[in-house]
């Protein structure tokens, strides 16, 4: 069943081709995206084997597979929506990328092999370069460029770094193999020196597509200038995916018994994004751009979690479904005020809620749960990840966290609150709420509140199978 | 075979200096290609000939060799620049700082607790000075074309170094890798001409609207 996962939606994308329909074409997405996420939950309560030395699921990549899946249908559906007011760009590239996009971010995550993991979220990286220049503008062009060029050389340092882990592996195994079981096997036998060094370069390569500081220096101009949706595919899904990547490099570094190490490495770049994140988030006029940073912010809190073992990194894998999911509604929404206004800045932005009233309150609202204000999700995972940061007595640093939080919480309230409250000027509207443009952000919001209020028991137990697999194992 | 891969890695060196020292955009594709068709023997010459060496080296040949220069020419032909014109860092000093990394990668290597067999070979600092020009490429020019090609060499230096370990890389990944490698560069030829159309140049210093 994993292999249809992967393959069906290329199909679908070679079929979009060749239908003339634009209507038909838009409907292909939801219509892909739904047995999408059907098969994922089947294969996810385990329906079907799927556990390979190619391809596999692991409680890590449910997790992540499940989280993607729902977040592409919710896209899916917004995309019918705004193709359909975009006629003027056309769908005929965006409809057989995103569907690559989707084919690629699945193999990413269910990949077993680090070749093929690598292979995969390269090619995650080329079919949304056109997503991001769907606008054919001067500024798309450049967010385009910069993403493509900056992602692709730090993807090829990931390579170098897989090559150091297949080397230190070299003398060990005979003969030697990127299976993640077999490396996961040899991990305690192998050459210290490389594997750190692997370590080091799958950190800083897949942190670049992650987009931890001091790496995200394309985030912020991708996610401003690509269209809502795509914003959110990235945001959501696209950084999930890079940092199951690096998960993979931390289970092998814990399985060789340098775990800590690794860790280590993880906080420090996870404050270094926090810290980042804090500073431009202040006094930034651009809704879109804020979205980035902030998105900067929660890999940052992600990393930390994970780097401080126990109860935290339990609150970062719960982060990771509601960070995807509310960043997704957030950018959604931010797509229908930016059509409304006819611009993304807080000089024209005013008034969002009574404009658009749906979009307007549900885009409060993200800002509300991404900040981390009871009753969201948000609140319960950063909540778990400052309680693991104080029970493993490292008090400056939830100290920081929290401080960090503040700043952002000022910083994003000022800029959302201006952009929602207030009377919108005196230009007239060019949009209203459609349902098709906020059923899913809306959908994404009471997940995330649902999340907030009461943790479904399987939900529970998979989250801490998740966690159990970056503990050191006895 | 294996007493040519010195000569062949000696020739990747000295064609890091000419890309670091020409301005002739044309040229410097040429040689990148030629670089890409030295590599395609590396793994013959490295392994000797085996299915999996003689797949690869094909691979190589006809997507570093051939292909993705000939995507490249082609783009450069229909923007019509031939010259990398005030690079941000001159052409002397590029090539001394080439001239240095090379040198420190020749000395880091030495340090590096490398198995028996390869210490001798210069597969690794190869591998490292050929990925560091490529890093100074991409950072001291302003077409963005010259740019892609600092991402080629970078790529070469990665795929010198896995050569020693290609025997861990089942062909069909690095079929994927190249495939990776070839649809980025196309996928970049485009955005490449799209710069042009819009900016009437394809020099990255005017894609500076972006920024806090």
């Amino acid at each position: 069943m994993l292999e249809l996962l992967i393959t069906y939606p290329v199909a679908i994308a070679a079929l979009s081709l060749l239908i003339t329909n634009y209507q038909m074409r838009s409907w292909l997405l939801p219509l892909s995206a739904a047995p999408h996420l059907g098969i994922s939950i089947l294969l996810v309560c385990d329906y079907f084997p799927s556990y390979g030395n190619w391809i596999g699921l692991d409680a890590l990549s449910k997790l992540v597979l499940i989280t993607t899946s729902i977040l592409f249908l919710g896209c899916a559906i917004y995309a019918v929506g705004y193709l359909d007011i975009r006629r003027d760009r056309g769908n005929k590239v965006m409809v057989p990328c995103l569907l690559i996009f989707l084919s690629a971010m699945t193999l990413a995550i269910v990949a077993r092999h680090l070749g093929l993991m690598w292979f995969a979220v390269e090619a995650t990286t080329i079919a949304s370069a056109p997503l991001i220049y769907f606008n054919y503008n001067r500024l798309s062009i450049e967010a385009t460029w910069k993403y493509l060029l900056i992602c692709s050389v730090g993807i090829a340092l990931a390579m170098l770094g897989i090559m150091f882990i297949a080397y230190s592996a070299l003398g060990v195994a005979d003969p030697i193999s990127l299976h993640l079981d077999a490396l996961l096997q040899t991990a305690p036998q192998m050459s210290r020196p490389w594997l750190h060094a692997g370590f080091i370069f799958l950190l800083v390569g897949f942190g670049t597509k992650m987009g931890l500081a001091p790496l995200h220096t394309w985030k912020p101009d991708a996610y401003g200038e690509a269209p809502g949706l795509v914003g959110a595919l990235l945001a959501g899904g696209l950084t999930s995916v890079a940092f199951l990547a690096i998960l993979r490099g931390l289970q092998l570094m814990t399985a060789a018994g340098d775990g800590d190490m690794a860790r280590q490495a993880l906080l420090g770049m996870g404050m270094l994004s926090l810290l980042i994140a804090a500073i431009f988030m202040v006094r930034q006029p651009d809704i879109k751009r804020l979205l980035a940073y902030s998105s900067v912010e929660h890999m940052g809190l992600l990393a930390i979690g994970v780097s401080m073992g126990g109860i935290a990194t339990f609150g970062a894998m719960l982060h990771l479904i509601n960070n995807a999911l509310t960043k997704g509604g957030l950018f959604l929404t931010a797509g229908n005020i930016q059509r409304s206004f006819g611009s993304k800045s807080l000089n024209e932005v005013r008034g969002a809620i009574v404009a658009l009233p749906i979009s307007g309150t549900l885009f409060l609202m993200g800002f509300l749960a991404i900040t981390g204000s009871p009753p969201f999700g948000p609140f319960i995972s950063e909540f778990t990840i400052l309680r693991g940061i104080f029970a493993s007595d490292k008090m400056i640093i939830g100290a920081l966290v929290l401080l960090f939080l503040a700043v952002v919480f000022i910083g994003m309230g000022a800029t959302v609150l201006s952009a929602t409250q207030g009377e919108p000027g005196d230009q007239p509207a060019q949009f209203f709420d459609r349902p098709l443009l906020y059923i899913s952000p809306l959908c994404f919001m009471v997940i995330v509140l649902i999340i907030g209020v009461y943790i479904p028991e399987p939900l529970q137990a998979a989250l801490h199978r998740a966690a159990a697999l970056l503990e050191v194992q006895p | 075979m294996m007493e040519l891969t010195n000569p062949i890695l000696l020739t990747v060196i000295l064609i890091n200096y000419f890309t670091l020292g020409s301005a002739r955009l044309g040229a410097c594709i040429r040689v990148v290609a030629l670089q890409g068709a030295l590599l395609a023997l590396l793994p013959l010459a490295t392994h000797g000939v085996t299915g999996h060496s003689l797949i690869l080296a094909g691979g190589t040949l006809a997507l570093k060799g051939i292909l993705i220069p000939w995507l490249l020419l082609r783009a450069i032909r229909e923007v019509r620049i031939r010259r990398e014109v005030e690079p941000l860092v001159g052409y002397v000093p590029t090539l001394i700082l080439g001239a240095l990394t090379t040198a420190g990668s020749f000395i880091f290597a030495d340090f590096l607790p490398l198995l028996e067999q390869h210490n001798t070979g210069l597969h690794v600092p190869t591998a490292l000075a050929t990925m560091l020009a490529g890093f100074i490429l991409l950072i001291t020019r302003r077409k963005a074309i010259t740019q892609v090609l600092g991402y080629l060499m970078l790529e070469n230096g990665i795929f010198i170094f896995g050569v020693l370990l290609s025997e861990s890389m089942p062909l069909l990944v690095e079929a994927g890798v190249l495939l990776d490698l070839l649809v980025a560069v196309f996928v970049m030829g485009i955005v490449l001409n799209r710069i042009n159309r819009e900016f009437s140049t394809i020099n990255t210093e005017r894609l500076s609207a972006l920024k806090e």
